[in-house]
């Protein structure tokens, strides 16, 4: 409970973390807004902040290299407030969800605005990914739990197996779905990841259920019972609402997980682990996945983009993530690298030279696309 | 010889096998490896999270 930690370190960031919660509100504060101005441009409200507000205060605010010091990181995991501040986010997520299919189902909105109001809280569900995404990785079962609802919004209800059991064994290798490869482009690797992360989950589970001598359709299958949350939800909701919320729930849903996956492309692009002589990957270490220290997109995601720590220290809490000299940096935030990643040309300007100065000009080194792997010069290959 | 199972991801650590390429011989029994190992495959800490036994001394 206390503020005070060893030694004089302060936690700048402590009361930072709220504005986590505050992501998870933008869509109803873009309602309101849009009441009272009679401007439908605010339906686009998150987005628009998303899009434009943060990477401009990403670019301004600029970056954060500071780490807590290790002496206080075993009081810092242990303060409850950190973990009070990611459980608050869920309730506001399921504020901006049920309000949203009330609006989209009772109010008579113009069709960009219906799209607009589908959008913004499809942002919200998605960042709300980064909510389930901090919570999945604890062993506490209420934590766990409260994982998967963050997920049913959106869908994605297999990602708190698939993410713990299968990127983070497989994370920056070619057999990772979910590890974005040089020379591949968003709109490849989306299609890619979804599939290839729903059969890794699937796959994942059987085998889980098998050596617990549990069939595939047993209750703790953590797919099942995750996935079973959604039609329920939405079912719920267009009960109490009426017919018009289902296409705002589907357009949210499928928005709120492509914004997870454009995270996913952006993390490990490129990068790969070694294969040791015994034929296992090197363990994973903070050069395998890029990391970005951008303070305010940073605080929205509960520390997400300190993304080489994290892989390297999966259990670490998001308040105790550091920073490494020697991991990948992002040139922006996530916010502001997703647009980039909208547009390959402009993602392959930024970012592949990038990728080819962190393995001294060596792509044999890289995760490369199969296609371009072939016809690579692979300079400087042992 | 016993194994032991990671709770997080289902990593399987064999005492039979132990883990040559990160100095721990064949044949380590899981008490014997260092507490500050942690799942080569996720990263869960020995310390924080038990492992689980699957296989009792043969």
């Amino acid at each position: 409970m206390s503020k005070l930690l060893p030694g004089a370190w302060r936690d700048g960031k402590r009361y930072l973390w709220l504005l986590g919660i505050a992501a998870m509100a933008l869509p109803m504060i873009g309602g309101v807004l849009a009441e009272r101005t009679g401007l439908s441009l605010f339906w686009w409200f998150t987005p628009l902040f998303i899009y434009l507000g943060v990477p401009l205060l990403d670019a301004l605010v600029g970056e954060d290299r500071n780490n807590p010091p290790d002496a206080v990181v075993p009081a810092l995991e242990k303060d409850r407030y950190y973990r009070w501040a990611v459980y608050a986010a869920v309730p506001f997520e399921y504020a901006s969800l049920i309000w949203g299919a009330w609006t989209a189902a009772t109010q008579s909105l113009a069709w960009w605005e219906y799209l607009g109001l589908a959008i913004s809280v499809g942002m919200a569900t998605g960042i709300a990914i980064a909510i389930a995404h901090e919570l999945g990785h604890k062993t506490d079962p209420f934590e766990q739990w409260l994982a998967k609802i963050a997920l049913a919004p959106t869908g994605y209800g297999h990602f708190y197996s698939e993410h713990n059991r299968g990127h983070h064994v497989r994370v920056a290798t070619p057999e990772d779905p979910a590890s974005s490869r040089y020379g591949e482009s968003f709109y490849a690797f989306l299609p890619r990841t979804i599939a290839g992360g729903i059969r890794s989950a699937i796959a994942i589970e059987k085998g889980r259920m098998a050596r617990r001598g549990l069939s595939f359709w047993s209750w703790r299958n953590d797919v099942l019972n995750a996935w079973a949350m959604t039609p329920v939800l939405f079912t719920a909701l267009v009960l109490a609402f009426g017919w018009k919320a289902l296409p705002f729930l589907l357009i949210q849903a499928v928005y709120g997980f492509s914004l997870l996956e454009v995270v996913n492309y952006l993390e490990h692009y490129g990068l790969c682990r070694q294969k040791l002589p015994g034929g296992r990957y090197e363990r994973c270490q903070p050069t395998h996945s890029w990391n970005s220290n951008h303070v305010f997109s940073n605080v929205f995601l509960y520390g997400l983009e300190r993304h080489s720590d994290h892989h390297a220290n999966p259990l670490r809490g998001y308040e105790a993530l550091r920073h490494f000299d020697g991991s990948p940096q992002l040139p922006n935030g996530y916010a502001g690298m997703i647009l980039l990643a909208y547009c390959p040309p402009l993602w392959f300007a930024v970012m592949n030279p990038k990728v080819r100065a962190h393995y001294d000009g060596n792509l044999s080194l890289a995760n490369v696309k199969p296609s371009l792997r072939a016809r690579l010069p692979l300079q400087g290959a042992v | 010889m016993r194994k032991w199972r990671c709770v997080i991801c289902d990593f399987e650590y064999d005492e039979a096998l132990g883990m040559p390429d990160e100095g721990i011989a064949p044949g380590t029994r899981w008490e014997d490896v260092p507490e500050t190992w942690s799942c080569p495959d996720c990263g869960a800490p020995k310390a924080e999270f038990q492992m689980v036994e699957v296989a009792p001394a043969a």
